[in-house]
């Protein structure tokens, strides 16, 4: 559907990574255009997380090469891929609990990224940070008149925690943002809130790859789908193909078809 | 503790307010309510040398105090804003010594000069031989800075450099005890004050990020091994300073600023006067060393002592002197019917 | 031939050392820094008990054993339990206590070179030319018999296995009802009571001083290190390793660069591969 036109993102061929005799990833390639928000799939233990972890660069592949834009970014450390832009979020959420919300972004902004770009909208200055946080949490959802954005971070709700998470993501001002299952352990309406903040950071020019069980509203948002199983990658293609898929179907074989779909 | 039928109740003093160290304050009352405890503390260590001025042994205490004040809250700044576990800080004292003491002694510069330079060149050289455990996460900090102070003293008993067993002796005094005292007290207060000052800043909430989570530090692109060796490099200069001032104020650099009393007394003093505070670790060091001079006759067992003290306080009371009294200053208890 | 062999007691040596500590970490996570001081404990309990009480010497390194794995046991349960999952707690309290008891002795007078244990046999005997006393003899056939003994009793006894059990998950263990306070509490009073056989094994050969304290535990540290922290099988290989590697410098270069070859090889392993170099540790942390 029109991909030739578009820019490749992150390329990744043939990454392979075991942990012992155990293959959590299997020979998987994938390329991700700009603009996409991609949906990775499976169920548990089929090493969406590994994945995650090799293309940010938080583990090691054992063998295959990950590429953003041109640029070969296989086994580079962390802190180097995500000041080039490859942002991500933690499944397990561990914000800086003592300390009030809006100050967990001071590091995201302090970080040389964005002062490389010059700040945020003209501020990200010395002093102004704490200014630009607040601003970033109402975009994402923290109301300041409430004063959410004040509250410690030990005192917020797994909802807001969430949120915080992407926009520690977004104050980087990142290219691309990979979510880990920031859909998962929230009430629908809380998703529901969710949804559009994704759609929205997808207009504004980020890509996305969203790592998630909840497929209803993953199908919703992602324009492409892959699915992991074991660490093979099964299938790859618009929402509405794959989940038609046979394999797929076998893959999620009785308890995920019948709870989500 | 809680007793049949009631419990305490906490009721908050008032003018805090919840974020940050942001205050409202409305009035002279409330002002003073704030200023009082700082006022207190810089008056009394300032006045010290006055009130000691007729005994010249207790005002040599002060400087020693001051000294170990500053290894503290170094101690303190690495272990509870950074998460470095440092079991060496002699090393600091015992590299800023003998550096100052080869600039002095040796090459002939002035202490004005050769202190700054060994402060600034220990930092340098400590970062570096530290740098290998930096990008780790445990206890390998602990190990490695417990190994350079014991290794160090081998090395040059072993080889008989820098003075050997001997030390290295002819450094330049202080012209007079008001220069001496002073100077190490002004400038503990600066390092006091500065750290806490940059504990609250963005770097220091960069660093205190990376005790907490290092992984969210990372996918922020902000290199860990980095502000650690930045945290390092602060730390380790106040230890050298208190090392270079050390050996001129004894006119003598020797194997004893490689001393085990170094390493364990900003520990204890830390824990006990409360970690996490900065102003916990310089009161804890004005009580531990006044009184290890006190007992000073029973030799080692004074690090004995230290050493069951400090343990006895990481079970019963972690939080330490200063947690506890800022919360009792900070509320009002009392006990209600339930 | 010197080298080769003098090579392999000193590793014996560095293995035994280290035993204690690996088993502890490997356990229940605890760095004990007191390891050192449980060394020169035992040593100075075995010449107390030897000399001033006057009992035969098997049944004074018996006693000696006991007690310092009761201290271990003591220190376990009343200081580690309750600091349990405190990194930065466990190692200064343990770091501490280690202090306390070798400053302990110090204060208590025993220094100087005035202390010694008798060795087991006298006399030494020549083998293929190098002469070689009977108590070096004895450290490798003891360090080998306690190395296949830890082996077996981790593989056949019950308490074993779920001391294992607890090394590699401790959750799982917890839910098939391994009580993990009182594992860390055995494996602390075992692996300071290796630490004391350490001492009595290796004690004869030289004398008791309080020093001896902090080399042993930086032995102990850097063979960990570099086999890779909790890893067994990693550190009686990285014993050999670092064995050797102080034997050929102190032939060759100096001997008082013992120390500094245990440094080094600590911050080369940092360096290239933090997690030991036989240890997997690391790599499972990892895993998210």
């Amino acid at each position: 559907m029109g991909e030739g036109l578009k820019k490749p993102v992150i390329t990744v061929e043939g990454l392979t990574k075991h942990f012992g005799g155990v293959y959590a990833l299997k020979d998987v390639s994938f390329t991700l255009y700009e603009g996409d928000i991609l949906g990775i799939i499976g169920p548990n233990g089929s090493g969406k997380t590994t994945l995650i972890n090799c293309v940010t660069g938080f583990l090691k592949p054992d063998a295959g090469t990950v590429h953003f834009k041109d640029r070969d970014i296989t086994g580079l450390a962390p802190h180097k891929i995500a000041r080039l832009g490859v942002t991500r979020t933690f499944q397990v959420m561990r914000p800086y609990y003592s300390l009030p919300a809006y100050k967990n972004l001071i590091i995201p902004l302090w970080s040389p990224r964005v002062r490389k770009l010059g700040g945020w909208r003209g501020g990200g200055k010395h002093g102004d940070r704490d200014t630009v946080a607040v601003d970033i949490l109402e975009e994402i959802g923290f109301e300041r008149d409430s004063y959410v954005p004040y509250k410690l971070a030990s005192s917020l709700p797994t909802g807001y925690l969430k949120r915080l998470e992407l926009a520690r993501c977004i104050a980087l001002r990142p290219e691309v943002v990979i979510c880990d299952e920031v859909f998962s352990g929230l009430s629908m309406s809380e998703i529901a809130t969710m949804v559009p903040l994704i759609e929205k950071l997808q207009m504004e020019g980020m890509t996305l790859i969203m790592v998630e069980h909840r497929l209803r509203e993953l199908f919703r948002v992602a324009n492409r789908v892959m699915v992991l199983s074991y660490g093979d990658k099964i299938t790859e293609g618009d929402p509405e193909v794959v989940i038609e898929d046979e394999r797929v179907k076998e893959v999620y074989l009785g308890w995920e078809g019948e709870a989500d779909d | 503790m809680a007793e049949e039928g009631r419990r305490k109740e906490r009721i908050d003093r008032g003018i805090k307010i919840r974020t940050s160290g942001l205050y409202a304050i409305s009035g002279w009352p409330e002002l003073f309510y704030l200023i009082f405890p700082r006022f207190i503390l810089i008056a009394g260590i300032l006045s010290l040398p006055l009130v000691f001025s007729f005994a010249p042994y207790w005002r040599r205490v002060v400087c020693i105090v001051c000294i170990y004040a500053m290894l503290s809250i170094a101690f303190d700044f690495l272990a509870n804003f950074v998460g470095l576990i440092n079991l060496g800080s002699s090393f600091f004292i015992g590299l800023g010594g003998y550096l100052t003491a080869i600039l002095n002694a040796q090459w002939g510069l002035p202490p004005v000069l050769s202190i700054p330079i060994a402060t600034v060149a220990g930092a340098v050289i400590s970062t570096i031989l530290l740098l290998p455990c930096l990008p780790l996460r445990g206890i390998y900090f602990a190990i490695v800075s417990l190994m350079f102070p014991l290794i160090f003293e081998k090395l040059i008993q072993a080889f008989n450099i820098l003075g050997g067993t001997n030390g290295i002796v002819g450094l330049d005094g202080f012209s007079n005890a008001w220069w001496e005292g002073y100077t190490i007290i002004v400038v503990t207060l600066i390092v006091l004050f500065g750290l806490r000052r940059l504990v609250n800043e963005d770097v220091g909430l960069v660093l205190r990020g990376v005790k907490d989570n290092d992984q969210a530090v990372k996918a922020s692109g902000i290199s860990v091994t980095f502000c650690k060796a930045l945290a390092v490099f602060i730390a380790s200069g106040i230890g050298c300073f208190a090392g270079a001032f050390l050996s001129h104020l004894y006119m003598w650099a020797g194997l004893s600023l490689f001393a085990l009393d170094f390493s364990i007394m900003p520990i204890a003093a830390t824990v006990i006067g409360g970690g996490g505070t900065l102003v916990g670790a310089l009161i804890g060091s004005f009580i531990l060393v006044p009184l290890s001079e006190l007992l000073r006759s029973f030799g080692t067992l004074r690090v004995v002592f230290y050493s069951l003290v400090l343990t006895a306080f990481i079970i019963f009371k972690s939080e330490g002197i200063m947690v506890y009294a800022q919360r009792k200053y900070h509320q009002f208890e009392r006990w209600v019917k339930v | 031939m010197e080298i080769l062999f003098y090579g392999i007691i000193n590793s014996i040596s560095l293995a035994l050392m280290a035993l204690g500590f690996t088993l502890v970490y490997g356990i229940s996570r605890v760095p004990n820094f007191a390891h050192g001081a449980l060394y020169v404990f035992a040593g100075f309990l075995t010449w107390i008990i030897l000399n001033k009480l006057g009992l035969p010497y098997p049944l004074a390194i018996l006693l000696a054993l006991i007690c310092s794995a009761l201290l271990g046991a003591v220190i376990s349960m009343g200081v580690l339990v309750r600091i349990r999952g405190m990194e930065m707690s466990e190692v200064i309290a343990t770091y501490a206590l280690g202090v306390a008891i070798l400053e302990g002795f110090r204060w208590a007078g025993f220094k100087g070179m005035t202390y010694t244990l008798p060795p087991f046999f006298k006399g030494s005997v020549q083998i293929l030319g190098v002469p070689i006393d009977y108590q070096r003899i004895m450290v490798v056939v003891l360090g080998v018999a306690v190395l296949a003994a830890l082996w077996l009793f981790t593989r056949l006894t019950r308490m074993g296995l779920a001391l294992r059990g607890i090394a590699q998950d401790e959750r799982a263990a917890m839910m098939l009802g391994i009580d993990s306070d009182f594992a860390a509490t055995i494996a602390m009073g075992i692996g300071c009571a290796l630490a004391g056989l350490a001492a009595v094994i290796l004690l004869p050969l030289g004398n008791i001083v309080i020093e001896a304290g902090y080399n042993v535990l930086i032995f102990a540290i850097a063979v960990c290190v570099v086999g890779g922290l909790g890893s067994w099988g990693g550190a009686v290989i990285a014993s050999f390793v670092i064995g050797f590697a102080q034997i050929l410098t102190v032939a060759y270069i100096r001997p008082q660069f013992q120390m500094v070859v245990a440094l080094l090889a600590i911050l080369v392993t940092l360096i290239i591969r933090p997690s030991g170099f036989f240890g997997r540790q690391k790599e499972l942390e990892e895993r998210v």
